[in-house]
C-alpha cells in the first residue's frame, strides 16, 4: 500500500525560503500571489495491506522522524 | 579527564574537537556512530559538520543512530555532553535540549567570527570562567533557533540560555544577531545543564596565530571544572 504524506511549516514559523520563492514568483510576473509556504511530501510503499494500520505506521513515523512536532505539522492524504 | 567525540558520517569538526581536547589535557576517543557502546567519559562531543548531509533535517538522521541511545542515557544520568554546530543540530533533534534550529534568516551560510555574552555562569561549562564576553567562530547555514512560546517561558524560567550574540562589549541587540535566532540565542542548556548546545566553534579558536585564544580559555575553564 501506499501512503502519502505532506509535512507542511506550522502557521507561525518563519519560512525564508517561501519568502524568496514568492519574491521570485512576483519579479516573474505573477503578481497575484499572497503567500508562499514550502513544505515536503513522502510517498511511502509499506507491505502493509490493511488501511488503517497503514495509517497509523506512518503517523508513528511522521511523529517520530518524518516532522518535527515544534516548527511542523502533517497531514496524511491518501493511502491506497 | 575522559572524553569521546562521536563521529557521524558528514560529520567535519571531529578532528578539529579531538585536537582541542587533547591539547587542553583530554584523554580522547574517537568513537563511530554505529557503535552501541559509549567508551567510559566525563564529556561526550557531538561535533560539527554535515551528518547525513543535512537530510530531511539538520541532525535528524543522525539523532537516530545507534550510539544516540547510549548518549542519551548518559544524559539523563547526568552525563555531560556538548553539541556544537551540527552536534546542536543533532541535540534538538534528540530531544536533549528544547526548540529547533531554523535555516538563517537572509538564506545565508554565515561564516565569521562573532561574540557572545555568556547567560549564565551556574554550572559545569562556564563556572569560573572570567570573561562575559567569548569570541568564537560561526559557520552554519541552520542556527536560527526556534522554539515555541511556552518553551521559550521554560528555558527563561529555569536559566537555560547559555549564550546569546553580542557586540564585543557584551550588548544583546538585534543587530548583532547574526540568523535571526529568538532573543539572540546561539546556546543552550538542558534543565540539570549537563547538555550544551550551540551553535558557535570554540574548537576554532585555540591557537593565536590562526585564529584567537576564546577557546583555549573555554577548554581550560572546561577541565578545570571537570576534574
Amino acid at each position: 500500500m501506499k501512503v502519502s504524506v505532506i509535512i507542511t511549516l506550522k502557521k507561525d514559523v518563519l519560512d525564508p525560503q517561501g519568502k524568496i520563492i514568492h519574491q521570485t514568483l512576483d519579479g516573474m510576473g505573477f503578481n497575484d500571489v499572497n503567500e508562499v509556504r514550502q513544505g515536503k511530501y513522502f510517498e511511502i510503499d509499506t507491505k502493509e495491506n490493511d488501511q488503517k494500520k497503514a495509517k497509523d505506521k506512518v503517523e508513528e513515523m511522521c511523529k517520530k522522524l518524518l516532522a518535527n512536532l515544534v516548527i511542523e505539522n502533517y497531514k496524511i492524504i491518501d493511502a491506497q | 579527564m575522559k572524553s569521546s567525540v562521536i563521529t557521524f558520517p558528514g560529520s567535519n569538526c571531529d578532528r578539529d574537537m579531538d585536537v582541542a581536547l587533547k591539547k587542553f589535557g583530554f584523554k580522547n576517543k574517537m568513537v563511530w556512530h554505529d557503535d552501541a557502546e559509549l567508551p567510559k567519559s566525563d564529556l561526550v562531543v557531538l561535533p560539527g559538520g554535515f551528518s547525513y548531509g543535512d537530510y530531511l533535517r539538520c541532525g535528524s538522521m543522525a539523532s537516530k543512530s545507534k550510539i544516540m541511545k547510549s548518549v542519551i542515557n548518559f544524559a539523563n544520568s547526568g552525563g555531560m555532553v556538548m553539541g556544537i554546530c551540527n552536534g546542536f543540530q543533532i541535540l534538538v533533534e534528540s530531544g536533549l535540549v528544547p526548540g529547533v534550529l531554523l535555516r538563517n534568516k537572509y538564506l545565508e551560510f554565515i561564516c565569521k567570527n562573532v561574540f557572545l555574552k555568556i547567560n549564565n555562569k551556574k554550572n559545569t561549562y562556564f563556572k569560573n570562567i572570567n570573561n562575559d564576553v567569548l569570541e568564537f567562530h560561526i559557520a552554519h547555514n541552520e542556527g536560527n533557533y526556534f522554539c515555541t512560546k511556552d518553551q521559550l517561558k521554560e528555558i527563561e524560567d529555569n536559566e537555560q540560555i547559555a549564550i546569546n550574540y553580542c557586540n564585543k562589549e557584551g550588548k544583546i541587540e538585534n543587530q548583532f544577531n547574526p540568523n535571526g535566532s529568538i532573543k539572540n540565542i546561539a546556546g543552550i542548556f538542558n534543565k540539570e545543564k549537563n547538555v550544551l548546545g550551540m551553535m558557535p566553534h570554540p574548537e576554532r579558536m585555540i591557537d593565536p596565530y590562526l585564529s584567537g585564544e576564546d577557546g583555549s580559555l573555554f577548554f581550560n575553564n572546561l577541565i578545570n571544572n571537570i576534574k
